[in-house]
């Protein structure tokens, strides 16, 4: 059962091995038939990622999906924002990994809450795994709950989590054309960081432009905010947007 | 590599489907995707065969339809052929466009085995 409303999902059970109707004898006629069934082979996922959204709404939460590479600087950008909120927003952080829990550490080192789903040999996080996780996050009195994903930039991306945003970050030394080789990945974002701007001087063949015209040219529509090391360019712009998801859900909620 | 997980998850689905219509055994399943749902066919053909084993799917066929990326232009309203990293409108190259299909992910139909007891 979920504990957070009651409802009757649990963690995900396996199914029964199947067995064929033991009824036909060998004078039985067997024909075959076609049925048209249509439905999305995520379904299920969705459905327990709409669950997830109810109980993000019911908390008034802004729930925001972190997506990107390894070694983006995913993590590093928690660290930062967690800081600077402090005292302002509260926040808690569900860390994916396929092993260690050394991103949780670090992001309860910055003093607030952090849950570290271990996926195995998954490569990606699904809405069950942030169910389950919201078993161990308490979500009252929270205003922001980040979902720092595995980084990869192809598997997460097929999977709702159930999150109202979708940050997708690029590093310069991955690139400008990443957008063009993951268009999937890059399409699904509501917000872009092209993260470790302050190594542009060193990485001439990468340049910002190409990079926005690689994210229109997948369907990316949003914005995009050029970020340095902590603190630095971008940073603000970073935070403002965070807040205006903040305010604008609230007013929703109101 | 998701594509088990996605087969899995198909695999829950035809089982249902086989259980509803007291299916004997599932002889082939169909499915349609589109480059931009982000699943690869080849990969999901070879996944399949790994999560079918042991299931009401294990000697069924899977037959995988692509469905090609297709943009309509909010622009000219053109409807055009895209490839997944270029969503421009082929008529106006217009960027603003809105993807109507390829980037679906669905189950198709599924043929399965039923047996009739003749009458008495």
């Amino acid at each position: 059962m979920c504990r957070d409303c009651g409802c009757s999902l649990g963690p995900s059970v396996a199914r029964a091995p199947f067995a064929p109707p033991s009824t036909a004898s060998k004078h039985a006629q067997v024909h075959v038939e076609s049925i048209e069934v249509i439905t999305k082979i995520l379904d299920a996922n969705d459905r327990v990622a709409a669950h997830n959204r109810g109980h993000f709404d019911a908390h008034r939460v802004v729930a925001i999906n972190l997506m990107s590479s390894p070694g983006s600087g995913k993590t590093a950008l928690l660290e930062a924002t967690i800081k600077a909120l402090q005292g302002e927003l509260k926040v808690a952080v569900i860390e994916g990994d396929l092993a260690t829990e050394n991103d949780a550490a670090r992001i309860r080192a910055c003093g607030v809450p952090a849950v570290q789903i271990q996926t195995g040999n998954a490569c990606h996080l699904d809405a069950q795994m942030v169910h389950d996780a919201l078993d161990e996050l308490p979500l009252a009195g929270l205003d922001v709950l980040f979902v720092e994903n595995v980084g990869n930039l192809v598997c997460p991306a097929s999977f709702d989590l159930g999150v109202h945003r979708n940050v997708t970050l690029l590093s310069v030394p991955e690139g400008d054309d990443k957008p063009a080789k993951y268009p999937v990945m890059f399409r699904g974002a509501d917000l872009a960081l092209i993260t470790k701007v302050d190594l542009l001087p060193h990485l001439e063949e990468f340049s910002v432009e190409r990079a926005r015209a690689s994210l229109r040219h997948v369907g990316f529509a949003g914005q995009v905010i050029e970020l340095s090391k902590r603190g630095g360019t971008g940073f603000e712009a970073w935070l403002g947007w965070l807040r205006d998801e903040v305010a604008s859900r609230r007013a929703a909620a109101a | 590599m998701h594509e088990l997980a996605l087969c899995q998850a198909l695999i829950d689905q035809v089982d249902r489907v086989a259980r509803q219509n007291s299916a004997r055994r599932v002889v082939s399943i169909t499915v349609s995707v589109g480059p931009l749902s982000g699943a690869e066919p080849k990969l999901l053909e070879h996944a399949y065969a790994v999560a079918a084993a042991g299931t009401v799917a294990e000697h069924a066929t899977l037959h995988v339809e692509t469905v090609p990326v297709t943009v309509r232009c909010r622009t000219c309203r053109a409807e055009t052929a895209a490839a997944p990293n270029r969503l421009l409108c082929g008529a106006c190259e217009d960027w603003q466009v809105d993807v109507i299909a390829g980037d679906e992910m669905l189950l198709q139909r599924v043929e399965i085995e039923t047996a009739d007891e003749p009458a008495h």
